[in-house]
């Protein structure tokens, strides 16, 4: 099959950038959007020219670092894939290729089809963590969890923090990727204790790294390769006004008892 | 190197087996905390070993240079391990014990590990699933609470911890949570997109190393007290393999040429089930979980090139050859061993699927034996990612897979410490030669990393530091500027090419080569073909490869074209230690030694020992130097899972 592919060129942060069309032949329908990017960047290589910047790596769908948006949607129409499970089988004959950057305020263009992300790394260093030094656990099984709840977590644990929910946010909005790490830690009995602390540490991030409100439409999780539901959002709305809430019982607490 | 650091003595303490590590940590001497905040350490890779033991040495009080190429330190390959984590926790009450792991380990290795150092592995294999579940990894629990364990290959215990088929992900994203935990804490520097072009010695000591920044194309040194090596396997050397895209041996490779000796190249796992190839596109291939082997029977057609499809096969009419050659074992045969046996029926002509390099993982007789919903529950994550690739449905039809390389057992070598033969260079995780000797078992990779990188080095590199009189250089030294000079005429080669063919083409041609002739099967005349074959490739490649000119930023053709290159050298390590190894062992078959049932005969008298190999200057054979293994506790025997 032969397709005509539009990419986003752009040489650094600083350029205009624009879309730049490349003619694609004898392509099979079992390749991949990214095999399809290095056919092309084959022969620009070969004629001497720049090849198309992306990032991928595993190209199994779960090390978060392939990031387009493919006819207007993150990862593509297609549902819980990520850009590197997308393949060409699932496109009609003759349709053209629209490939774009994730784009954001938060997500500057690096190069190409490259964004920075790495706003997503400092919200998870804002409070994404249990605070245990190695050597500091106690015994695997000392803590019965519930099934449930151990699923529960696993559901939101399993962001890849590929940050197509930005991208899909018409804000710009991080709540879901927050979201995910907030509520996977809080569900756990491990990290009960930060619970509190955690939560408006990481908005607080969030909010600094300039991502939108989150006006609940769930474009997010529409695209969301790992289908991190909605209800995780509506959560960490929960678990940060729980937090405030608590910490003006605490300060109230406190001066009734020094009276 | 002095003769006296090639003298490899593994460093193997005294005292008996179980309590030669309680009694090693107990003599090691220690930094004291105000110490600590002067000495610098800098980790290359941040997956499993990398990430773990980055955070581990920062909350020590250690300055931590942390280093990726990736733009985040969690997008590392670890992250796609899917099945599971060993430790010999016993919640089973099945029979498991530090010493079965330990046991299964080095027979699953064929014998070709350190006693020592596997019976350690085993050992702190219970603290590792401790840690992690203290951190919140969320591991699969049993209805009452208590963590599950599920069976892997080459184990007749059920000793494996999981996330779904997500393991890998949530072990990384556990030790990348306690890396950002240090970070904000200004413990540790972490330097994203920044790849390592060379190790630098100083003094006979590692003490930096130099750095390509890959969106700036700037060049620069980092300096430290010592220096960690945690940049996963070669596999890529195969090109079409289960690694990233990414994965490459620069970092070892480099380390090799300044005069790390890198041992057992030649150990290579291939994988028995991944998902065949289906093309020539094709740029990786995917992994489908060792667990699904649990539940799946393995089978192809009886009679050769039977076109039928495999719903119209009928029962009589198949072969599950892994249930016929191995009874006691049947589908969970060790790794090595059913691959070389869907090689075989593939060669034999009874191979399925367009290619015919395919056989069947069916699992009709579990979804009636279970149900549909319980098989969902299981593997469902898996069935959906091979639908997507394929587009076949798992749950209608069986699946196809073939071996793929996925792993590599060889690496620099290290000793007990987990350091090289360079004072002050460690290497952990699958970086080094380790654990897994000629093969390794399912779920071992991920615990190894992590016993490396949270409970292994964070003692052992103290001890090498408190014994070592601080010193100071400067990136202004000559040694780091000798090195840096040397990266940028490195790049410069590449970029003078004024050829036509594109760095990928050469790399597949080297993996086609590879695949073939050091591959699952390997033959003296084989070797020596290869040995010829690979320097043409490789002048062609210098004469013909064409890459974008520009290195003032970033240039995704250079990055690449540079480990290309250095896979190019290291290929032919590989293959001399393929050969020097004239025996078979492990995923090292040689065809001239095996039984009449195509089994490997391995040679104890004359190789059971580590090959190790050292850089013999350019265009030169490298030099091979043994380490003998010596066996008290186990005993060598033929490996029998029929």
């Amino acid at each position: 099959m032969d397709l005509t592919v539009h990419v986003w060129r752009q040489k650094s942060v600083k350029d205009q950038g624009a879309m730049v069309s490349y003619p694609a032949r004898n392509l099979t329908p079992d390749m991949s959007i990214l095999e399809l990017l290095d056919q092309i960047n084959e022969e620009l290589i070969t004629q001497g020219e720049d090849p198309v910047a992306f990032d991928h790596d595993c190209r199994e769908g779960i090390c978060g670092s392939c990031s387009m948006v493919i006819n207007g949607v993150p990862h593509g129409f297609e549902k819980a894939s990520t850009t590197c499970q997308t393949f060409l089988r699932s496109f009609r004959p003759g349709v053209d290729l629209y490939l774009e950057p994730f784009r954001a305020a938060a997500f500057p263009v690096v190069k190409d089809l490259m964004v920075d992300r790495s706003a997503l790394d400092r919200i998870m260093q804002a409070g994404g963590f249990v605070s245990v030094n190695t050597g500091a656990a106690p015994e695997g099984n000392a803590v019965a969890i519930a099934k449930s709840t151990a699923e529960d977590a696993m559901d939101a644990a399993a962001c890849i923090g590929c940050g197509a929910c930005v991208a899909a946010c018409k804000n710009a909005s991080a709540m879901l990727f927050t979201a995910a790490k907030v509520s996977h830690l809080a569900l756990l009995p491990q990290g009960n204790v930060e619970r509190g602390e955690r939560v408006l540490r990481m908005v607080a991030q969030m909010d600094a790294e300039k991502f939108g409100s989150c006006s609940n439409q769930g474009a997010c999780s529409a695209v969301c390769p790992k289908e991190i539901s909605l209800d995780w959002i509506a959560k960490l709305n929960r678990e940060a006004l729980r937090s405030q809430f608590q910490r003006i019982v605490t300060q109230a607490d406190r001066t009734v008892n020094q009276r | 190197m002095s003769e006296a650091a090639w003298a490899l003595s593994p460093k193997i303490p005294e005292g008996p087996l179980e309590h030669k590590w309680d009694l090693h940590r107990s003599g090691l001497k220690l930094v004291s905390p105000n110490n600590k905040r002067k000495l610098r350490v800098i980790v290359v890779g941040t997956g499993l070993a990398g990430a773990s033991a980055a955070a581990s040495l920062a909350e020590l009080g250690y300055h931590v240079d942390a280093f990726t190429f990736h733009d985040s330190p969690r997008r590392a390959h670890s992250i796609s391990a899917q099945g599971g984590i060993n430790a010999a926790k016993n919640y089973q009450n099945d029979g498991d014990s530090v010493w079965r792991l330990f046991h299964d380990t080095i027979k699953g290795g064929d014998f070709r590990s350190r006693e020592a150092n596997v019976y350690r592995l085993a050992q702190v294999s219970n603290s590792i699933i401790d840690q992690c579940v203290a951190q919140g990894v969320p591991f699969a629990r049993e209805y009452g609470g208590q963590l599950a364990n599920r069976s892997f290959g080459g184990a007749q215990v059920s000793r494996t911890f999981y996330c779904r088929g997500q393991t890998g992900q949530q072990l990384l994203l556990g030790a990348y949570s306690a890396l950002s935990r240090q970070v904000a804490s200004g413990q540790v520097c972490m330097h994203t997109r920044t790849e390592m072009m060379d190790l630098v010695i100083v003094d006979g000591r590692a003490r930096g190393i130099i750095t390509r920044n890959v969106v700036s194309g700037r060049i620069e040194a980092c300096v430290a007290d010592a220096v960690v090596l945690a940049t996963g396997g070669y596999s890529n050397v195969y090109y079409l393999s289960t690694n990233a895209k990414a994965s490459n041996v620069t970092a070892t490779f480099r380390a090799y040429k300044r005069g790390a000796g890198f041992a057992n190249p030649c150990f290579t796992q291939i994988h028995p089930t991944c998902i065949p190839a289906s093309g020539q596109h094709q740029s990786k291939l995917t992994l489908m979980s060792e667990s699904l082997r649990n539940d799946g029977r393995i089978w192809a057609p009886e009679g050769v090139s039977d076109k039928r499809a495999p719903n119209e096969i009928p029962e009589a009419e198949r072969d599950y050859y892994l249930e016929r050659k191995y009874p006691s074992f049947g589908n969970l045969a060790p790794r090595d061993i059913s691959s070389r046996a869907a090689k075989e029926v593939c060669d034999e002509g009874r191979g399925v699927g367009p290619t015919g390099r395919g056989v069947y993982l069916d699992f009709a007789a579990a979804i009636q034996r279970l149900g549909r919903d319980n098989i969902r529950g299981r593997y469902g994550n898996l069935f959906d990612m091979y639908r997507r690739i394929t587009g076949e449905d798992p749950y209608a039809t069986p699946m196809r897979i073939y071996p793929a390389p996925h792993y590599a057992m060889g690496g620099l070598w290290v000793d007990y410490n987990l350091m090289s033969n360079v004072p002050g260079l460690f290497v952990i995780g699958e970086a080094n030669f380790s654990d897994h000797g000629a093969n390794r078992l399912g779920a071992s990779a991920l615990m190894q990393g992590l016993a490396d990188g949270y409970f292994i080095l964070p003692y052992t590199i103290g001890d090498y530091l408190a014994r070592t009189p601080t010193t100071s250089t400067s990136p202004d030294d000559v040694e780091f500027k000798e090195a840096a000079t040397e990266t940028r005429a490195r790049i410069q080669r590449l970029l003078s090419g004024r050829g036509r063919r594109s760095a990928a083409t050469f790399h597949r041609e080297l993996g086609e080569l590879m695949i073939e002739k050091c591959g699952m099967s390997r033959s003296k005349e084989g070797l020596a073909e290869a040995l010829q074959s690979i320097p043409a490739i490789r002048d062609a490649f210098y004469r013909e490869v064409a890459v974008t000119a520009d290195d003032s930023g970033m240039n995704s053709a250079l990055e690449y074209a540079g480990r290309v290159a250095d896979f190019l050298e290291f290929a032919e390590v590989m293959c001399h230690d393929a050969l020097a190894r004239d025996e078979s062992c492990g995923a090292h078959f040689r065809i001239e030694h095996q039984t009449k049932d195509g089994e490997a005969v391995r040679d104890d008298d004359r190789f059971c020992n580590v090959s190790v190999w050292e850089f013999a200057g350019a265009g030169e054979a490298p030099t091979l130097h043994v380490e003998p293994l010596v066996m008290e506790h186990v005993q060598l025997a033929v490996r029998n899972y029929r």
